[in-house]
Order: C-alpha cells, then structure tokens, then sequence
C-alpha cells in the first residue's frame, strides 16, 4: 500500500500542516508495511526537512506555471506523479481545495476533516470531525483508493528521522482558467489555524481600542489572535480573525477565551482546543461549562496582570 | 446570465447534536432546519448579482421531501427557481454527482456554493462539482465580481488574501465576507408569498453510487468540571498551565 503525501509549502516554504500531514502519512505507511512519498511543487526548502518526519522519497516538481495557485492545475500535477493507495493532504485551503478535484481524477474516496490514524486499512475506516466539532464521525471508505485531508493540529508533528531521496520531476501543466492578479500575506502573524496558543476575545471587551492587551498577551505567549463572531460582525476584527461554526475551526493546544459568553455556535469551532482557558466578568456564562481552568473577573485588570506573570515565567 | 447556487439543508446553528442510541446515525428528533449558514452567503451574493446584472438565479438541493422548505426559502429570498434531486445523499461524491448532472444541461455561466456545510463538514462537493464539469474551481472566496465571461474572486489564504481572475464557466466556494453578514436577505412577506408559486422542479436521481459511508458517530466527551482560579491568584493559573496542563 503506497502512501503519497502532499508537502505544502507558502512561497516554497514548508507550512507545519506540511510536517503533520508527512507525520500522520508515517503513521498510515508503518500500519501499511510501505514506505512514505512526499509530493511538493516549486519548495525552496530542502527535502531534509520532509525527511525528518517519515517521507523516504520526496518528488519535486517544477513548473513554472505552477507558480501561482490553481486548485485544478495542482490537482492534475499531484495526479500525474501519485498513484498510491493513500493520498494524504493537511485540511489547509489550498490543500482541500485541491483534494476534491483529484478525488474525481483519480477516482478515488475522499475523507476530510480526519482526526486521528486509520482504524482500519482494509476497508480503509478513520475517524473525522463532523457537525462543526459538536461530533465525530467513523467514515468508511468503499473504495481501494482513498485520499484524505488531516485536520490542522489533531494528529500533531511527530519527528521520525528516515533516510531519503529526491526525485526532480518537471511538469508543464496548463493553468489557464485563472490567474493571480495580486497577493496579499500579513507579513510576520502566526496562522490561526496552525497557532499552538489562541488569545480571543469577545464583546466583554467593550470597543476595539482594547485589543491592544489581548495582542500583547498573544505575543508573550507566542499567540495567535481570534474573536467571536458579533466581535467580527460589527467590525472590530477581520472575518479571518472569526473562530466558530460560521468562521474558522480551530484545534489549538491553548484556547483563552476573553470576554466571550460562550455561544454554542463559538463552541462548536473551539472545543476540540486542548486546554481551555475562559476570563470573564459574569460568574454565569455558559463557556464556564467547558473550560478547563476559569477566572471570574475583570479582563481588564487580569489580562495585563496575567501577560506580566506569564512574561515573568518566560523570563 | 445564469447562476445555480447549491444549497444544503442543516441543523440549526443551535441545535445540540445527538445520535441513535445504536449511534449509527444523527438523530433528527427535534431539529429545525435551515439553509447552511455559508450557503447563504453564496445565495445573497447570486441576488446581488441579479440585482445588478439582470441573472437569473436558480437553487439546487439534493434531498428529500423535507428540504423544501429551504428551498422555499431560498426562493423567497429571491431566487428565479429551484431544483430538487430527490435523493437523501449519503456522501460528498453522491451530491456532488447529482449536481453536476444538473449542471451539465443548464448551461450556467457561475455556480456557487458555500465553502462547506455545517453538517457533515466535508467541504468536497464544490470542488468534486468543478471537477466533474472540468471547470475552474476558487475555493473560500471572501470577494466576487463579475464582468462579461470573467470573474473576479478574491480567496482567503493562511495569513493572507489573494485576487484572481477566472473565466467563466467556473464554481466559486464562498464563506463569510462573500457578502457582509448585515446583507444577508431576511424574506419578507412579499417574498414568501411569491416563493409558493416560484417553479421547483423534482428530477430524479442519476445514480446512487457511494464512495464514503458514515459507520459510527460518536459525541463530543464532555470536559472534566472547570478550575476556578480567584482573579487575584493568577499566579496559580500560570502553574496550572504550565506544571499541569503543560501548555505553556
């Protein structure tokens, strides 16, 4: 059974998803008896770096009208050069947006969302997150063939040095139905969705102006930062910014919660965070009920009290 | 021109999720239903679009008898029509099957669809629907313009936005931000009443092949009772995080 995984990688640059995805195609070829094939397009990054995560062969491909994205021309590249059993990919926005696609190329079973390794192989069967987080899901493949998109931060990066070779192979894929008129990244902010620790707040916070101490804690901590969804509604953070069943859902290790009441629909896009951590003014709402650790309190005074211990503990 | 905008009928944003007692499947006692949240999005974007453009906008559903009322719905918020495949899909490949076949004879320049349902969160059927039409695919659109036969969407990346032009025909995956959530369309009595005598076309199913089968289901566990830290104790917080939870 020949596992193949999709590296992606950000302007050629290795994304964690990238490593976690090799990490858990590890994990399914170990179960398998078979060895781990890493695809990447145009990495400027050394295959050393998929190695050290499992893959035992990376395929480079280069093409030059791969350099802009296109969910269709990478999917006809990755179907050109896969043709294992078990096509894994990270449930990034590239990489879902590409697996659909190869799915109905290669005729093979697609699974996303999935959470932990395989329960069976044969017939392939894993669990997967369903209901925004309110549920899990055992998804059976009907297939021989099964691609599956690993969700951001369940599996984890799990270092398992190999031996490895690289193969170049050069492409000419048509890209011809879109083209990248510009492209906008925030230079130097942690990805939500990868981020280990989420500071987030919510309306509790009264205006916008006072996002300045959720920041400053989210960069002693190495934080990424989110909101609710009324916070993002009435504008006083980005939509990207929106964790919950309507933004983004999100697996941190660490999820603070500042000021949010705790609405069912926030809860479905946080509680697979692995500690929770919940500040609020009002002894009675309802996040209190799923949270691991909580304050009672004032956000106001608490927060920059709690960013100078935790400042403290970093030394 | 005309636009298929694909719709899903989803629990509630409420609603508690339970399954069977024998957990074979979810349990549907009890839960309201309505369009998928990002759906409409795509919808309110189609209805702009015809607003502005003179499109027409159609509404696909694949389901039984008890969709239609989201359907109704969509057509009370402006729809021109709507489709029903009368199917209980049972996978992303079966609904996106059925849609794209569709598709394939209606001759549409655009069709939308939220990035994925709130249900079952597969987030495959609008990629597999381009695919199978061999059509563009712009997946978490955040923006969309339409000038003669191209599309200007602008995608959330990680960390980041991104601007492409697309030729149409093409599908486009939106999410929140495709419209502002304050511009999403509550119907209103003149809507619902015409949406009774607005067109809804029942066609069969082509096939029912299967590629994904739920086995089980399984609720989320529940949380072991919160700590509470006196707000004047944070330094018992840092040890908890850091000595018992390990995460900082």
């Amino acid at each position: 059974m020949a596992v193949f995984v999709y590296a992606e990688n950000i302007n050629g640059v290795y994304k964690k998803a990238a490593f976690e995805a090799v990490s858990y195609a590890k994990a399914v070829a170990d179960q398998a008896g078979d060895t781990v094939t890493a695809i990447t397009v145009n990495p400027t990054d050394s295959s050393d770096l998929l190695y050290k995560y499992g893959a035992s062969n990376v395929i480079n491909i280069k093409d030059e009208g791969l350099k802009n994205f296109s969910a269709k021309a990478y999917a006809q590249a990755v179907s050109e050069v896969a043709n294992g059993n078990v096509i894994v990919f990270p449930h990034t926005t590239d990489a879902s947006s590409i697996a659909p696609m190869l799915a109905i190329m290669n005729g093979s079973s697609l699974i996303t969302n999935v959470l932990e390794a395989p329960e069976s192989l044969s017939p392939f069967q894993v669990k997967r997150k369903a209901f925004s987080g309110k549920g899990f899901m055992h998804a059976k493949s009907e297939g021989a063939a099964v691609i599956l998109t690993v969700s951001q931060n369940a599996f984890g990066v799990k270092e398992n040095t190999v031996s490895g070779s690289e193969e170049v192979k050069n492409l000419s894929v048509a890209n011809e139905d879109t083209k990248v008129i510009s492209h906008e990244q925030s230079s130097g902010k942690l990805d939500l969705k990868e981020a280990e620790i989420v500071v987030s707040a919510g309306r509790g916070l009264k205006g916008p102006e006072n996002w300045g101490m959720i920041e400053e804690l989210a960069n002693v901590l190495g934080a990424a930062t989110a909101c609710s969804k009324p916070v993002s509604d009435i504008g006083w953070r980005p939509h990207n910014e929106h964790v919950g069943q309507t933004g983004k859902a999100i697996s941190p290790n660490l999820y603070i919660a500042v000021g949010i009441s705790g609405a069912i629909q926030h809860l479905a896009g946080v509680n697979s965070s692995k500690t929770i951590v919940v500040i609020n003014s009002d002894a009675e709402a309802p996040f209190f009920k799923s949270a691991d650790y909580g304050v009672v309190g004032d956000a106001f005074q608490i927060i920059p009290a709690l960013t100078e211990k935790i400042k403290a503990l970093k030394g | 021109m005309k636009i298929l905008v694909c719709i899903s009928s989803v629990p509630d944003t409420t609603s508690k999720i339970n399954f069977t007692a024998d957990k074979s499947a979810f349990d549907k006692n009890g839960i309201q239903w309505v369009i998928n949240p990002l759906d409409e999005f795509a919808l309110t974007k189609a209805i702009k679009l015809q607003e502005s453009q003179g499109a027409t906008v159609t509404v696909i559903n694949v389901g039984d008898t008890a969709t239609e009322p989201v359907i109704r719905k969509a057509l009370a918020i402006g729809a021109n029509d709507g489709v029903r495949v009368n199917l209980d899909p049972k996978d992303s490949y079966s609904t996106a099957k059925e849609i794209a076949a569709v598709a394939q004879n209606g001759g549409y320049d655009l069709i939308l669809c939220g990035k994925e349902s709130i249900d079952y969160n597969g987030g495959s059927v609008p990629g597999m629907v381009a695919q199978l039409l061999n059509q563009p695919f712009v997946n978490a659109s955040v923006g969309l313009d339409v000038n003669g036969n191209e599309a200007t969407a602008v995608r959330e990346i990680e960390g980041g936005k991104e601007t492409i032009s697309v030729k149409l025909p093409a599908v486009i995956a939106g999410q929140k931000g495709l419209v502002d959530e304050k511009d999403l369309i509550i119907p209103n009595m003149r809507g619902i009443m015409s949406a009774r005598t607005k067109p809804l076309q029942v066609v069969e199913p082509t096939s029912s092949e299967v590629k994904v089968q739920g086995v089980s289901y399984d609720s989320v566990p529940p949380r072991a009772a919160v700590k509470l830290v006196a707000a004047d104790n944070l330094d018992e917080l840092v040890r908890l995080l850091h000595e018992e939870a390990k995460v900082i």
